[in-house]
């Protein structure tokens, strides 16, 4: 068994864990964050990617004992209060989803390429950046619309910020 | 997954001595095919040894006409390296090719080059650079490092360190991706260095990366792509799949190199 401690979401968390715990089966079964999906088993589909210390990652590929002392995003860390996150806000706004399964971690990948690239991104960035997240309805095209508008709408609050 | 028991040691001389202590044992870097694996039981260590949290084997620096990346340094950074994309570019643009963004953000060089899979991109790097491997126990040339499919010269106690690449006059990387998997059908390497020029091959070889020499020596006189019109590869040395069939990857091979070719510039 392996003692971990991280932060999720904002909150401190400690837990003992199995060390062969995934990191995604930890999130949704010790937490109950049953927002990131697992959706191939095989480390393919990008349903549960999450934050780690900033980055996008493969929650379903990476034990919970390694992620022991980072800081932990996941897609219901992102809104603040009722207030959605400009990327969830885009996603309803363009519906860039159909039956949904894979939209925690199409959000959770667009918030990590916008912050990552910054500025307004364009449709062959988008669509290069989310090689690693399949949408089984083939639903990309409000997917791809839905975080452009994002990408336009972060940068000029960013730019309005300065 | 099998139950493991995890190890999480903070220097390279910590992790030698659990390699060496420990039965049944498996090093975890970056975890983007291992984990996979152990999640499809194909792969049941007792015990892993994680290399993530180790400072000494992360970072690149240059100097004196090397490159010198350290095991741990995952994709992305590798490709975002404002000094790998000054020395070496075709380098940086290789490893911005590999898997996705989220592989690339765990995924290191070392776990890549230790494992050796046959499609895998960096080790056509290693090869046609003609890197040097350095481990906990002495310094490997490319050329004596890869031993076949998932296969290398590493012993069973040794830990791969930090690769130190010569920066070469120029280089290219020509990769035909899996659409779906985005590993190398074929990729080629070609690096013009100052003792002459190697072609490094993945993705098609049945026996894993190897060199190219009939292409090599055609292109000492001719840097051209047409320099390689009249070769050929024999298919029986290549891999056969769903995906492409020995014939169409010995083909392939000269096509992607051509291609190499002509991004030198």
């Amino acid at each position: 068994m392996a003692t971990i401690s991280l932060t999720v979401n904002g909150k401190a968390v400690t837990a003992t864990v199995e060390d062969r715990t995934l990191l995604v089966q930890y999130l949704r079964e010790n937490l109950g964050l049953t927002g990131t999906h697992v959706g191939c088993d095989t480390s393919q589909c990008g349903a549960c990617v999450i934050l780690v210390d900033g980055r996008a990652v493969k929650a379903c590929t990476m034990l919970a004992a390694q992620a022991d002392g980072s800081t932990v995003t996941t897609i219901e860390g992102l809104a603040t209060g009722d207030q959605l996150h400009p990327v969830q806000a885009a996603f309803r706004e363009h519906h860039g989803l159909q039956c949904g399964f894979c939209t925690p971690g199409m959000i959770m990948a667009a918030v990590d390429m916008i912050n990552r690239r910054g500025g307004a991104l364009d449709e062959q960035t988008i669509r290069h950046e989310l090689e690693g997240n399949i949408c089984r309805c083939t639903g990309y095209h409000n997917i791809v619309k839905a975080i452009q508008a994002a990408s336009a709408e972060m940068a000029g609050m960013r730019q309005a910020a300065e | 997954m099998y139950q493991t028991t995890y190890h999480r040691p903070s220097t390279v001389q910590e992790a030698a001595s659990l390699l060496a202590s420990a039965e049944d044992v498996k090093l975890l870097a970056g975890g983007q095919t291992l984990i996979p694996t152990m999640k499809q039981r194909l792969a049941a260590p007792a015990n892993l040894i994680d290399l993530g949290r180790i400072a000494e084997l992360k970072g690149i620096t240059v100097s004196g006409g090397t490159v010198t990346i350290g095991a741990g340094t995952t994709h992305a950074e590798v490709h975002t390296s404002a000094d790998v994309k000054a020395a070496i570019p075709a380098l940086a643009k290789l490893a911005g090719g590999i898997g996705d963004p989220h592989v690339r953000h765990l995924g290191t060089i070392g776990g890549s080059v230790a494992n050796n899979d046959p499609a895998a991109d960096y080790p056509s790097a290693v090869l046609g650079l003609g890197a040097t491997v350095v481990t906990t126990k002495r310094e490997i040339p490319a050329d004596d490092f890869f031993a076949g499919m998932f296969t290398t010269a590493l012993e069973e106690d040794e830990i791969i360190v930090r690769f130190v690449f010569p920066v070469p006059r120029k280089a290219a990387y020509a990769k035909f991706a899996n659409p779906a998997s985005r590993y190398a059908m074929t990729g080629v390497f070609v690096a013009v260095t100052g003792d002459g020029v190697r072609v490094a091959v993945t993705g098609a070889g049945s026996d894993g990366v190897f060199r190219w020499m009939d292409a090599e020596a055609a292109l000492a006189s001719d840097l051209s792509p047409s320099a390689l019109d009249g070769l050929s590869l024999d298919p029986s040395g290549m891999l056969s799949d769903i995906h492409g069939d020995a014939a169409y990857r010995a083909n392939l091979v000269k096509v992607m190199a051509k291609r190499a070719l002509a991004a030198l510039g």
